[in-house]
C-alpha cells in the first residue's frame, strides 16, 4: 500500500523540478528571515540565486548541531515565534539540546510523512497501533502519533517505558502495530515470555521500529519471537523528527521522502559529495519546511544512497540502514571503528542475546575494549571451561571479523541497561 | 535416575550469592551441599538440594540463569585413601573428572562424593563395576 501515490512514485525529472523549485524557495526564505543564514551564505558569497540547479547545492555551507547550539534556543526559526505552534528539543546528550519549532502547516507535513512511514509498515484506519516512542519533548511518540491520526488509524499512546501496561493493552486491545525503538521492542518480546503471555494469540503484525541503530540480525531476531514484519524508520529532531525516511516491506533500504527533505552522502573527511552507492554522512537539506528550515544539515550517520527502481513501486530515492555515526566512531589503537561493526560480528556467535556493552579503557597507554555479553541460558555451562570456551569463541569471531583484539567479559542476563530511548552501547572511559 | 545438580552463573559482584541464597531461603529450600568453581571474572555455584525443579523455577524467576544436569553421588568410608579409591578406579577406566566436591554425612560415617566425568553413564558404570556404592537421587537429597 502506497499512501501518497502521485508523490511517493512520481517520476524521477519531474520531482527533481520540484525539489530545485522547493530548494529555490527556501534559500530566499531563510537569507531574508534567518540572520544566521545570511550571515553564513555571505562569508562565502553565495546568493540563494547562485543556485540554479540541484548540484548546486554543494556550493553552500553546511549546518551543524553547534551551529543550532549557537542560536539556541530559537535563533533559527524563519518565522515570528507566534507563528510556531510547537517546539521539540532533541535528547541532548551531547551538550545542549538542540530546538526544533513547527508551524502549524509543518505539523502537517509531519503527520504526512509518517503517514507515508505507518503505510510502509502496513497501517490503515483499521488498525490500532500502539506506540511505545516517547511523547514529550523527544520527537519519535508524537511524530508518529499525528501519522497514525493522519491515516486514521486507532493510536494508543502508551509511551516509553510501562512494560507491564504495554503488555496488557497488546493483549486487551489487540493492537496490530507497535511502534518502539529496537532494543525495546526486544525487551517486551522477553517481557512476553516472561509473562507467560501466549505469543500466538498476539494480533501484531507489523513493528515500525526507529529511533537508533539497529541490525539484521536484530530484525531477524525481533520478527522470529513477535512473528511480525519489522520495519525500519528514520529521522531526526532537526530535520522533522521521525519519518524522514522509512523502509517498505521490501526491507532493501529506506525509501527517503525527498519532495520534503533533499538527501545527499557526503565523505567524513573531504566534506565533498559522493555519488550514488558510496557510503559517506548524510546531509538533509529541508524542501517545505517554514519554521526551521535546514539548509545542509550534517546528520553524522552513515549510509548510502541508492536509486535504482524499488519493487514496491515508489520512486524514492532508498538509504541503507544506518552503520554508524561519525561522531561514535571510535578509535582503537588508531584504528576506526563504528559500535555496529562490533554488534554485528557478536550477534553472528550462535547463543549470543543481542544485549552487550563496550567498554573502552586505557589502562596502560593502550586502548583495551571489553565487550560485555549477557550469559544466554544457551551460552551457561556448569562447567568453567566451556565458559571460558564461548568467551574466547566470541572473542575470536570479533577478532576475525573486524581485526580488533577485545575482551569478552560474560555478565548475568538482564543487567545490562536495556533502552526505552536510545540505547547506550558504549561507554568511553579513555581520558585523552 | 541420576541425581541432579543445579549450577547458576554468578557474576563477580558483591552480595550476588547472597542474593541467590536468600532467593533459596524464601522458597524453604535447603542445601544439602554446595560448591563454588571461580574464576575472575564469574563464577559457577553449584548445588545439590532436595527439589531440583522447585530450586530451578525460583532461581529462574529471579532472574538467575540455571541449568541443571546430571552427577554422581558415591558414598566413600571417611578414612585416609577413601577418595584416592574411587579415582583411581576412574582413572583406570581412562574416565576424565571435570569436577567434584564432597561433604560428610551426618553420621559421620561416610563422606558423599559429587562427581562429574565427563560421560556420566560410563563414569556411572565403571564404579559399579568396581563395587563401589552409587547413591539414588533419594538418598542424596535427604541425606
Amino acid at each position: 500500500m502506497i499512501w501518497d501515490k502521485e508523490a511517493e512514485c512520481m517520476r524521477i525529472e519531474e520531482r527533481e523540478k520540484l525539489q530545485l523549485e522547493r530548494l529555490k524557495a527556501t534559500l530566499k526564505r531563510v537569507y531574508k528571515n534567518v540572520p544566521y543564514y545570511k550571515k553564513r551564505f555571505d562569508e562565502i558569497k553565495v546568493k540563494p540565486g547562485d543556485v540554479k540547479s540541484l548540484k548546486d547545492i554543494k556550493n553552500l555551507p553546511f549546518t551543524t548541531k553547534t551551529d543550532l547550539r549557537e542560536g539556541y534556543p530559537f535563533g533559527l526559526f524563519a518565522v515570528p515565534r507566534k507563528e510556531i505552534v510547537e517546539v521539540h528539543t532533541s535528547s541532548g546528550t551531547t551538550g545542549k539540546p538542540t530546538v526544533s519549532g513547527y508551524t502549524r502547516k509543518d505539523i502537517e507535513i509531519w503527520g504526512e510523512v509518517v503517514a507515508r512511514a505507518l503505510t510502509m509498515c502496513g497501517a490503515t484506519k483499521v488498525d490500532i497501533i500502539q506506540n511505545g516512542y516517547g511523547y514529550g519533548l523527544f520527537t519519535g511518540g508524537l511524530g508518529v502519533h499525528y501519522g497514525a491520526q493522519r491515516i486514521g488509524a486507532t493510536v494508543v499512546p502508551v509511551s516509553a517505558g510501562q512494560t507491564k501496561r504495554h503488555l496488557d493493552i497488546m493483549q486487551d486491545f489487540g493492537s496490530t502495530i507497535l511502534t518502539c525503538t529496537p532494543s525495546y521492542a526486544l525487551y517486551l518480546t522477553e517481557a512476553v515470555v516472561e509473562a507467560g503471555i501466549n505469543i500466538k494469540k498476539l494480533k501484531l503484525k507489523a513493528g515500525c521500529f526507529g529511533a537508533e541503530m539497529w541490525t539484521d540480525r536484530m530484525r531477524d531476531e525481533i520478527e522470529k519471537r513477535f512473528h511480525l514484519i519489522a520495519l525500519n524508520i528514520y529521522g531526526l529532531t532537526e530535520i522533522i523528527g521521525p519519518g524522514v525516511a522509512q523502509e517498505c516491506e521490501q526491507k532493501n533500504g529506506l525509501h527517503i521522502c525527498e519532495d520534503h527533505f533533499y538527501p545527499e552522502v557526503v565523505s567524513p573527511e573531504t566534506l565533498e559529495p559522493l555519488p550514488e552507492g558510496e557510503k559517506g554522512e548524510l546531509v538533509l537539506t529541508t524542501l517545505t519546511r517554514d519554521g526551521m528550515p535546514m539548509i545542509r544539515f550534517r546528520t553524522r550517520d552513515i549510509t548510502t544512497l541508492r536509486k535504482e527502481r524499488c519493487k514496491c513501486g515508489r520512486t524514492l530515492v532508498r538509504m541503507d540502514r544506518i552503520t554508524g555515526r561519525t561522531d561514535d566512531m571510535l578509535k582503537i589503537r588508531g584504528v576506526l571503528i563504528f559500535p555496529s561493526q562490533i554488534e554485528k560480528a557478536l550477534l553472528e556467535v550462535k547463543g549470543v542475546e543481542p544485549h552487550y556493552q563496550i567498554i573502552v579503557t586505557r589502562p596502560h597507554h593502550l586502548d583495551e575494549v571489553e565487550v560485555q555479553v549477557e550469559t544466554s541460558k544457551k551460552l551457561f555451562s556448569d562447567e568453567v571451561r566451556h565458559l571460558e570456551e564461548v568467551k574466547k569463541r566470541i572473542e575470536k569471531h570479533i577478532e576475525n571479523s573486524i581485526g580488533l583484539r577485545v575482551k569478552v567479559t560474560l555478565v548475568e542476563p538482564k543487567t545490562l541497561p536495556r533502552s526505552e530511548g536510545k540505547a547506550k552501547r558504549v561507554i568511553d572511559k579513555r581520558q585523552l | 535416575m541420576e541425581v541432579k545438580q543445579i549450577s547458576l552463573f554468578l557474576e563477580n559482584k558483591k552480595g550476588r550469592l547472597w542474593e541467590a541464597m536468600d532467593v533459596l531461603a524464601k522458597a524453604k529450600i535447603n542445601i544439602r551441599a554446595l560448591s563454588i568453581a571461580d574464576t575472575s571474572d564469574f563464577g559457577i555455584l553449584r548445588l545439590i538440594v532436595p527439589d531440583p525443579e522447585k530450586a530451578k523455577k525460583v532461581l529462574t524467576k529471579s532472574n538467575f540463569t540455571v541449568r541443571e544436569n546430571d552427577v554422581i553421588a558415591v558414598g566413600v568410608s571417611d578414612k585416609p585413601g577413601g577418595l584416592a579409591g574411587i579415582l583411581k578406579i576412574l582413572t583406570d577406566a581412562d574416565i576424565n573428572v571435570e569436577y567434584m566436591y564432597a561433604f560428610v554425612e551426618k553420621s559421620g560415617q561416610k563422606a558423599v562424593v559429587v562427581l562429574r566425568t565427563d560421560s556420566i553413564s560410563h563414569g556411572k558404570k565403571a564404579l559399579k563395576k568396581a563395587g563401589v556404592a552409587v547413591l539414588s537421587p533419594n538418598k542424596v537429597y535427604t541425606l
